[in-house]
């Protein structure tokens, strides 16, 4: 009997985050323009340390104004879809549950679509409306998936499946009447993409604000959640206040996923595969969970992202493609795995 | 009283006299219950009066056949649901008032199990038990993780500790869960159809079990069940309810009458009074006397 120590975390998270770098490095150094990983570090350290007029001028652009950005929005992006994708699966006790494949994702971008429409200027306003057509999704979800008062596994997931796709047709509608077939605006929203500009610091520095907000809110949940998952009546009568735990992770989660989608559009299956990897690789309990599959997913979408922007060099692969790849046969196997 | 580090419900006070009879911990006043018409999936169920009171090392089984409104009794001895009218207390504290913590700290539901969404170890589910001691975000403590082996000694799974949930027996799952159950060191524990997935031997072991922590451990015990026999051989009083009536309340002997059960369970039986005073049901019209749930010969005496 080993029960799950405060230093086990640490020291977990601590081999996540050394990962989390080097893929981060490696990322720095792939690319059109050629450098070594020596490179990349020593401007990394020079950065670090003040000496900033040491760093060639074409390293100094080449890192901090093309591919850090990218990095910083491709953590920001993983650790969002992974972390509201482990808080759907407790929320809704399903373990396929993932803001892609239940259509939250898709509900977040027709918000955001909708608030570059209308409010194509108000600061976070798109965020804002992200983060509603995410909760208005899943809430639909949540009300389709119900059936005899019981949350039903699999009418949940095709609730999903059906929104997601009835949502991506109002998309495409909008985006072919709105901006005359804007094909690339259609693959962002639709499969995710980290290609286009990245947000400035100052705004990328308030969505990381938001972003440890929301993350810290479903971890304060963690013990909780442990217990929902085994049953909510039982949680309930182990002293869980499960509509006070259910409001919070609903909220979190589709403000994660808002945040996500908002900036990066509709990237699927990391909110299915991390949690899964980690549960495998660190066990099911949510207070080792929630900051492991933060960390995994930021290195899934690092690692992903840098692969579409390589492989077939150099044209750029969406990231989202990247991740459907891996992520769609993973949910197969889940599926058969899983449910009767 | 108990051993050192042993695991008993929590505010059993070691002062207490022995031979006098303890306050009651449970009481149970007029309670009644009705669910509301405008459920439209629960049947419209009224739960009339019912009055008893449970004190320490008593096992109580509440017995009545299907939708007599045995569940909903459960339900609100546990404090889930308020009575509509009467009151439930424990330790003199209205049940349904409790805070949920402070209610998980007092008593313990023991319900059918739901299945578990994420593979889990006997220890994890069983520290599960610890969670209204600790805060919100809570990391077990030293005392947590021996409160949890003591629970599965009392139920004697200390062996199964390290196992799978998913991959023990319907016993040793039934074991498990009362461990949990323990490990809340709860001052009343109720349990919900406990035996009704375990063959016959797991059923006299459970309920001899339960007999043994409330005679030793000073539980006050509450059991649904549809075991006549087996709750007629180790309960102190039964609560007889049909179709949300309370029809009795008394020892054993004093409810197992022929003219009470017949119409309840609506077949035909007959009472018998062992040797050792406990009365024992048989189906009449069966020509070799087979017992409704238990012949008596194979079960052992309680402690």
């Amino acid at each position: 009997m080993q029960p799950l120590t405060i230093r086990r975390i640490v020291l977990t998270c601590a081999v996540l985050a050394a990962v989390l770098f080097a893929v981060s490095v490696i990322s720095l150094k792939l690319g059109a323009y050629p450098m070594s990983a020596r490179d990349v570090v020593l401007t990394l350290v020079r950065r670090a340390i003040g000496h900033t007029d040491a760093i060639p001028s074409d390293f100094r652009l080449v890192i901090f104004g093309l591919r850090l950005p990218r990095i910083a929005l491709g953590i920001l992006v993983g650790v969002a879809l992974s972390v509201s994708g482990a808080g759907f699966q407790a929320l809704l006790r399903n373990p396929l549950a993932d803001p892609y494949v239940l259509g939250v994702s898709s509900g977040a971008a027709l918000g955001a679509i909708l608030s570059l429409v209308f409010t194509p200027h108000v600061p976070l306003a798109m965020q804002g409306a992200a983060f509603l057509g995410a909760a208005a999704t899943i809430a639909a979800v949540y009300f389709l998936g119900r059936r005899g008062g019981q949350l039903d596994s699999a009418t949940l997931l095709l609730a999903g499946i059906l929104s997601a796709s009835f949502l991506s047709a109002i998309i495409m509608f909008l985006m072919t009447t709105l901006s005359g077939r804007d094909l690339r605006g259609m693959a962002f929203w639709l499969m995710g993409d980290l290609s286009t500009a990245p947000p400035d610091w100052n705004l990328l520095g308030s969505l990381y604000v938001v972003l440890l907000a929301a993350v810290g809110a479903i971890y304060t949940t963690s013990s909780d959640l442990n217990l929902i998952l085994t049953g909510e009546q039982e949680a309930r009568h182990l002293g869980v206040n499960v509509g006070r735990v259910k409001l919070v992770v609903y909220v979190s989660a589709s403000l994660l996923t808002g945040l996500a989608v908002s900036v990066s559009g509709s990237i699927g299956y990391v909110g299915l595969i991390v949690p899964h990897v980690m549960r495998m690789l660190f066990g099911s309990d949510y207070r080792i969970l929630i900051p492991t599959t933060a960390l995994g997913g930021a290195i899934a979408i690092v690692a992903a992202d840098t692969l579409a922007r390589t492989v077939v060099a150099p044209t750029e692969l969406p990231v989202g493609a990247m991740t459907a790849l891996a992520g769609a046969p993973v949910f197969i196997y889940l599926l058969r795995r899983r449910l009767p | 009283m108990n051993a050192p580090g042993s695991i008993s419900p929590q505010a059993a006070s070691p002062g207490m006299p022995e031979k006098q009879a303890p306050p009651a911990r449970l009481k149970v006043e007029q309670a009644s219950y009705a669910y509301s018409a405008t459920d439209r999936d629960a049947p419209l169920f009224a739960l009339g009066p019912a009055s008893f009171e449970v004190r320490p090392r008593e096992l109580v089984a509440i017995l009545g056949p299907n939708a007599s409104g045995k569940s909903t009794l459960l339900r609100l001895l546990a404090g889930v649901l308020p009575p509509l009218s009467g009151r439930v207390q424990i330790e003199g504290v209205e049940a349904s008032q409790l805070e949920p913590r402070a209610r998980a700290q007092r008593v313990a539901l023991v319900q059918q199990e739901s299945a578990l969404l994420f593979p889990l170890r006997v220890w994890e589910y069983v520290l599960q038990g610890r969670y209204p001691y600790g805060r919100r975000l809570r990391f077990e403590s030293q005392e947590d993780c021996v409160m949890a082996g003591n629970a599965l000694a009392q139920v004697g799974a200390e062996h199964l500790r390290d196992r799978w949930m998913d991959q023990l027996s319907g016993g040793e799952k039934q074991r498990v869960i009362l461990a949990r159950a323990l490990a809340q060191q709860p001052l009343l524990l109720l349990l919900d159809e406990p035996t009704q997935h375990l063959d016959i031997g797991g059923k006299v072991e459970l309920l001899r079990r339960l007999r043994r922590l409330a005679d030793e451990n000073r539980y006050a015990v509450v059991v649904v069940t549809h075991e006549l026999n087996l709750a007629a051989e180790f309960s102190d009083q039964v609560v007889l309810l049909h179709r949300g009536k309370c029809l009795r309340v008394g020892p054993p002997a004093d409810v197992y009458t022929r003219e009470l059960l017949e119409p309840v369970f609506e077949t035909s039986l007959e009472v018998e009074i062992s040797s050792r005073g406990r009365p024992r049901v048989i189906l009449r019209g069966n020509p070799e006397a087979d017992s409704a749930g238990l012949d008596d010969s194979s079960v052992p005496e309680p402690s």
